[in-house]
């Protein structure tokens, strides 16, 4: 089982989160009247890295906040989690 | 599932083992910024959790920390009438919401030397000393339902189970405590 840092309650066992995807994907201002490939990258493309991934995840069982953590998608590996709007 | 079914009919040995229930109780969901709350629940005599992971008792009332902006406050079921215009009046002018949560939890008290290792049976956290002291409290899971925790004592804790989840929850303490009791 991983062992999640929440930024919140400290590290915690997985079975407490839930998994929110791929992390800082903007989505497009209606001011900046994205073309429908801007939209659809926006949607769908993701970069399913091998390595270091920044991803969401979600103490949904726990504090119930989302955050963002950096997982090193080949060993699992945990280097470090942030709250959400931080780097 | 039937072994579920044959421990539900064994509440009176179960409680004997370790684990009851408990008369219903007074509880509010409250969110509200802690820092700009702290104040004013000091002033009404409301607790508010400020560290994290622990509870706040005063008087009556108990605050539990369950999230950055979120309270769980616990009560005598005969003083519910009187918290909401407590707190209306104590955190007036800010911003807060309160939900009167009683009738969707039902707590369940753990205790005596096997309470840690009945929690373990379905609770993946640490319950060494060092890592989760008396007053620690956090919402986790207890198999596959979700609960609410709450060390009151060394030896004695407190689980809330949302009330649908109740038949799931005690079924697998009762299980737990009959392989306790049978050294399994």
């Amino acid at each position: 089982m991983l062992i999640i840092p929440c930024p919140y309650c400290g590290p915690r066992p997985e079975l407490e989160f839930s998994y929110g995807g791929q992390a800082h994907v903007t989505r497009p201002t209606a001011a900046s009247n994205p073309s429908p490939a801007e939209w659809n990258a926006f949607q769908y493309e993701r970069a399913n890295l091998k390595g270091l991934h920044a991803e969401r995840w979600r103490h949904i069982h726990g504090c119930a906040r989302f955050f963002n953590v950096v997982r090193d998608t080949t060993t699992d590996e945990i280097l470090r989690s942030y709250r959400s709007g931080e780097k | 599932m039937l072994k579920l079914k044959a421990a539900r009919t064994l509440p009176a040995r179960a409680s004997a083992l370790g684990w009851r229930m408990l008369d219903p109780r007074s509880c509010w969901s409250l969110r509200v910024d802690l820092v700009a709350a702290a104040g004013p629940m000091s002033a009404a005599d409301l607790p508010l959790a400020i560290d994290v992971c622990r509870a706040a008792t005063r008087g009556d009332w108990s605050a539990l920390w369950l999230g950055p902006d979120e309270q769980l406050l616990v009560g005598l079921d005969s003083a519910h009438a009187q918290l909401a215009p407590r707190l209306a009046a104590a955190l007036d002018g800010v911003a807060h919401s309160i939900v009167d949560v009683s009738h969707r939890q039902a707590a369940i008290e753990l205790s005596g030397p096997g309470a840690t290792r009945l929690l373990a049976m379905g609770c993946p956290l640490d319950f060494d000393l060092r890592s989760a002291p008396v007053g620690f409290c956090t919402r986790t899971v207890y198999a596959k339902a979700e609960v609410v925790l709450w060390r009151q004592d060394t030896q004695r804790f407190q689980l809330q189970a949302w009330r649908s989840f109740l038949p799931y929850v005690t079924g697998l303490l009762a299980l737990g405590s009959q392989e306790l009791t049978a050294g399994i």
